[in-house]
């Protein structure tokens, strides 16, 4: 919302200090985006006719513009905007010119062909956002004259606010003047006026159908209007407010809207079918063609303004149509104002994509009871430049019982106290809030407060306790520490993710953050079940499946490195996977993928050996299940008491070659909404032995089919209580695939309360022998 | 026999001299002062002495001659075991700036720094962390927070809608802020928590954009607390996590689930102020839908975003950087 200083002023008296009023705006929650000095005008830019225009075979996104500037010379420049026709008065940067983007006009050529000059967009020369084409000023321009003459233009400041979705009434003048006054505390009274007809009985009549969605529609006719250009002054303030001026009727209306944050419409009351209005819905598939000239295909969520013949004149609060505008010979118009229901403006607004100064106004919510003063503020400006105005006497005011009533709250003043930390009296209460147009009457202890109509946001004791604390000042607040009396710190299961994360990164794995959402094929390409839950409105079409599982992120992370001739690389991701459920919610749950390329399944399982003695976790591998997408000799599932809590292995092939990734890639995937809600189990203290110990060494041929895993097994039970330590140091294949190897382990001995002999050491060594030959394992020589 | 003693002790000395290693004083050690060694047979020959007094002095000479012996024993030793420690050293010698890249440790990913500086700022304060899941029901994503179904608030939330359940009653959440009813709703207050996550919006991405990023959500709930209270908060925060030389204000703005609702800005030592994030009371609709009576328990809730804090402390021109998952950029931090 752009705010013009100089208009604030002529509403309230406000300092002339562009500081302290941007300061105090967004002190009182107008947050000012940026102050600009608008309308100063481009020194070197004139008016100038178009001769006529010609393309040039070689240049296929510019043509040939011939400029008269009334000198009888004719200028040639190139341009790439192609909007305007011969005889359309432009501005035309003369060469030399600074423009305020920074630019120096110069005589460029294209083609071989001198360009002098440049035409200019309004953009361009600051004078708004519309940058689609050439601004096309009045054809009745005076040619050679600096624009800004011809426009009217003086300089204004301009505060661009960014205005609350509570603060309807701020989208207009007199609503950020109203809080302007109130604290920098100067007098501020609303401007108020009624409807005075002076002309004879004449008025248009009105039926409002959809009550519902019209709560209040009022039309007035005015005559003797003579289009014609407004005076420089409305004409400088409307372009700073970023709106183009066009004549008097358009100007005035948009000025008052502005203004009094009322939009209203003039339709020509000669081309106004039946002399009145119909308000209605629309009927499904309907259309009609709005002002800016696009036909519209309506549903019966949209309201209608029809003419008394039903024919759709307007699109409600949004844009009016194009068969009742009004024209330079417009005499008579029938102004509509009125105040629509807020959700079906919204929804029709976000359904045609079409917004307007006055949707966006009306989408907001416009003062229902503030009609009447727009209205005369309307008649008092086209007054200006239409002394013979006359306003007929037949207001017509229609309102329906969906009119807001009126709002009034019950305030205590010590809950306000208790909320803003600081007492407040009913009195300051009352000093903070009525210069802002809200009413007090004490009753008891507490305040019974009116809220004036332009303020729907408020309608509980806590927008009044804002309000308050708005008007008094956030900053005089204070600023305190409330006194907790717990204990802060990570639950648990935070402080056990911290750790699995510690050590896969002391592991030398690197953290990596995958989009959570995946393309159609995505989780099949992966060999995992391609039921997933999907996105109703995905950002990018076909990006609409919910991952299922961590694993096509993270392989892709490791394709993209690997075409980036970053092969090797360790990732893991822990994060949110969510597999469809019949539950409210899919089955949402925390897991963690490590993938290691050009690393082997052993890998794997060492990063999950490591994990499971950090975390104290318990789990079983078993070779049996292989995991879907997964190696299928080189892979097992994990599980941990009854429930299956990952996999480990390698990627599957087949995979690989689906994702484009020529490593082998070892991988690791856990459930860790399962696994760090386990309570871990704590190593408990064991007394560590002072006599010596004994080491040996039993190498054996092991048949393809039987697991270290049970050799290890057979091999602690056979040794007993003296084993102190077993570890596999050495595997050697002499044979293929599917044969025999050799597995060589380690064993030390210790007795707690002696020195052992070398018959206690014999003994052990043949109890392990004959539990591995149990298991077809021979010793080897 | 004096002369025969010194004599032994002479040949002895000049043979402990000579030895070469550490080796050969061993094997000296064993010849020299062992049972058969030079001065241990003058020893036995004691006895054969006629007087007392001539063994008595006889014995001390040898005693001399030994710890002579001994101390000359000791001192090679010394020299030669320096001399051999030398030669090792020497042949241990390393360039250290031959430096073979070893497996370095890993990073975490920035947005998991930003994370935990966070909480662990938050926990410094007195701060308790909650979770909550990433999909879900419209009703604690909106309705709980005051946002009913026409709420016009809604349209400020590009919304991921979930094929799940009836249509349009499942969402991406598009905040943090769902987590603060399940968190009231789960533990009676006091409630000191933060609510670190990941959320989503439905907007096209730019260099300071995502549909998919973090936020970090606080909420107190006790009694008495006050406007007030929130403004000292987050400028214990500040001070906290940006330095104590680091200011912040709030100013009115406007959510649906808070009221009084701010912005709040943070004062860099030089004077700039920079936005950070929202805040405000805890609206008393919420309290309710979170179970709670506002006419006996107040708070406040405030929320920012975390991947700007890592982009800005790093310098991240494009914070879709972040989420490439390429190890050159991974690598750089």
């Amino acid at each position: 919302m752009k705010v013009v200083h100089s208009w604030l002023r002529e509403l309230a008296p406000l300092p002339d200090d562009v500081d302290a009023i941007a300061h105090t705006l967004s002190d009182v929650g107008l947050a000012v985006e940026s102050v600009d000095h608008v309308g100063a005008t481009v020194a070197g830019v004139i008016t100038a006719r178009v001769i006529r225009t010609e393309r040039h075979p070689d240049a296929a996104k510019v043509h040939r513009v011939f400029l008269d500037i009334g000198d009888g010379t004719e200028h040639h420049v190139w341009c790439g905007a192609f909007n305007m026709q011969s005889g359309d008065v432009i501005p035309w940067a003369t060469p030399g010119t600074a423009m305020p983007d920074g630019r120096l006009i110069e005589t460029k050529p294209i083609v071989g062909i001198p360009s002098e000059g440049m035409c200019c967009s309004s953009r361009e020369l600051g004078l708004g956002d519309d940058h689609s084409g050439i601004l096309i000023l009045d054809p009745k321009t005076p040619l050679g004259v600096p624009y800004g003459q011809a426009l009217g233009l003086a300089e204004e400041i301009v505060y661009d606010l960014d205005v609350l979705r509570n603060r309807p009434d701020a989208y207009g003048h007199v609503g950020v003047a109203r809080d302007l006054a109130a604290r920098f505390g100067v007098p501020f009274s609303a401007p108020s006026g009624a409807v005075i007809a002076s002309g004879q009985a004449r008025s248009a009549s009105v039926e409002i159908v959809a009550g519902d969605r019209c709560p209040r529609f009022t039309t007035v006719i005015i005559s003797g209007i003579r289009v014609a250009e407004s005076p420089d002054w409305m004409k400088s303030r409307l372009a700073a407010a970023g709106m183009r001026p066009i004549n008097n009727v358009v100007d005035v209306s948009n000025y008052v809207m502005l203004e009094t944050n009322q939009p209203n419409h003039a339709y020509d009351f000669d081309t106004l079918g039946g002399g009145g209005f119909r308000i209605r819905v629309a009927r499904d598939g309907e259309s009609m063609i709005t002002l800016d000239g696009v036909e519209r295909t309506l549903t019966a969520d949209d309201l209608l303004i029809c003419d008394a013949t039903d024919r759709p004149i307007g699109i409600a609060g949004i844009m009016g149509g194009q068969n009742t505008e009004i024209s330079d010979g417009t005499t008579t118009v029938a102004l509509e104002t009125a105040y629509f229901e807020v959700p079906g403006i919204m929804k029709t607004v976000q359904r045609l994509g079409l917004r307007s100064e006055a949707s966006a106004r009306f989408e907001r919510g416009v003062d229902p009871l503030g009609i009447e003063t727009s209205i005369a503020r309307f008649v008092e400006l086209l007054r200006l430049t239409c002394p013979d105005l006359v306003v007929h006497d037949g207001f017509v005011d229609a309102r329906t019982p969906s009119m807001p009533a009126a709002v009034t709250i019950v305030v205590r003043p010590e809950r306000v106290g208790a909320l803003l930390g600081r007492p407040f009296s009913a009195t300051e209460i009352s000093a903070l809030i009525e210069p802002i147009g809200f009413a007090c009457r004490a009753e008891g202890s507490a305040l019974v407060v009116s809220v004036p109509s332009w303020r729907p946001d408020c309608t509980l004791e806590i927008d009044i306790v804002e309000e308050v604390a708005r008007l008094f000042g956030y900053d005089k607040l204070g600023k305190t520490v409330p006194k907790s009396t717990l204990a802060g710190g990570l639950s648990p299961v935070q402080q056990r993710r911290r750790r699995v994360r510690d050590v896969l990164l002391g592991l030398g794995l690197d953290e990596a953050m995958p989009h959570p959402f995946l393309t159609d094929g995505d989780l099949s390409r992966a060999g995992l079940s391609a039921e997933a839950v999907r996105l109703v409105n995905p950002l990018v079409v076909g990006d609409d499946v919910l991952r299922t599982s961590l694993r096509p992120g993270l392989l892709k992370a490791v394709a993209f490195n690997e075409s980036h001739r970053r092969s090797g690389v360790g990732f893991f991701e822990i994060g949110h996977v969510y597999p469809p459920s019949d539950a409210e919610l899919p089955a949402e749950y925390e897991a963690l993928c490590v993938l290691i390329a050009g690393a082997d399944a052993p890998r794997a399982v060492a990063v999950w050996r490591e994990l499971v003695s950090a975390m104290g976790w318990g789990a079983r591998l078993d070779q049996s299940k292989v995991p879907a997408g997964l190696h299928p000799t080189r892979s097992a599932t994990l599980s941990a008491g009854r429930d299956v809590v990952g996999a480990v292995g390698e990627i599957h092939p087949d995979v690989l070659d689906a994702y484009e990734v020529s490593e082998r890639v070892a991988v690791l995937e856990l459930n860790l909404s399962v696994l760090l809600a386990a309570e871990p189990k704590v190593p408990q203290w064991k007394a560590t032995s002072k006599f010596p110990s004994t080491d040996f060494d039993l190498a054996f041929n092991v048949p393809a089919d039987v697991s270290a895993e049970k050799i290890d097994k057979a091999l602690r039970q056979a040794a007993g209580s003296l084993l102190v330590s077993l570890d596999l140091f050495d595997v050697y294949r002499p044979g293929g695939p599917g044969e025999a190897r050799s597995l060589a382990f380690r064993l030390r001995l210790q007795a707690s309360d002696r020195t052992l002999t070398d018959g206690d050491v014999a003994s052990v060594r043949d109890k392990c022998v004959a539990a591995a030959a149990k298991l077809n394992a021979q010793l080897r020589g | 026999m004096i002369a025969d003693i010194d004599a032994a002790r002479a040949a002895a000395v000049a043979s402990i001299a000579s030895a070469a290693t550490v080796d050969d004083l061993r094997r000296l050690d064993a010849e020299l002062l062992g049972k058969k060694g030079p001065l241990a047979q003058l020893k036995a020959g004691l006895g054969k002495l006629a007087t007392v007094d001539e063994k008595k002095a006889m014995g001390a000479a040898l005693n001399d001659a030994m710890t002579a012996v001994q101390s000359a024993l000791d001192e090679r030793r010394a020299v030669l075991a320096r001399a051999e420690r030398d030669v090792q050293l020497a042949a241990e010698a390393l360039d250290l700036t031959e430096f073979v890249k070893p497996p370095t440790r890993g990073r975490a990913h920035l947005v998991t720094q930003a994370w935990e500086r966070l909480e662990d700022v938050f926990v410094g304060l007195g701060f308790q962390i909650a979770e909550g899941p990433e999909v879900e029901t419209d009703w604690y994503n909106f309705e709980a927070l005051n946002m009913p179904p026409s709420h016009p608030a809604r349209s400020m939330h590009d919304t991921f809608y979930v094929d799940h359940g009836a249509p349009g009653s499942t969402v991406l959440r598009t905040h943090t802020s769902p987590v603060q009813i399940r968190v009231m709703q789960a533990i009676e207050p006091p409630i000191y928590m933060v609510m670190p996550g990941r959320v989503f919006r439905n907007e096209t991405t730019d260099a300071t954009h995502l549909a998919v990023f973090h936020q970090i959500e606080g909420l107190v709930i006790d009694r008495g607390i006050t406007l007030a209270d929130l403004a000292g908060t987050i400028d214990a925060f500040t001070k906290a996590f940006f330095g104590t030389e680091f200011g912040s204000r709030l100013r009115p703005s406007y959510f649906p689930f808070t009221e009084p609702s701010a912005e709040f800005d943070i004062r860099t030592p030089k004077g700039d102020w920079l936005e950070l994030g929202g805040c405000g009371m805890v609206h008393p609709n919420v309290l309710r839908a979170g179970g709670l009576d506002p006419e006996e328990w107040s708070g406040f809730a405030f929320g920012f975003g975390i991947d700007r804090m890592a982009k800005e402390r790093h310098g991240v021109g494009d914070v879709r950087e972040m989420y490439t998952n390429d190890i050159r950029f991974i690598e750089q931090f």
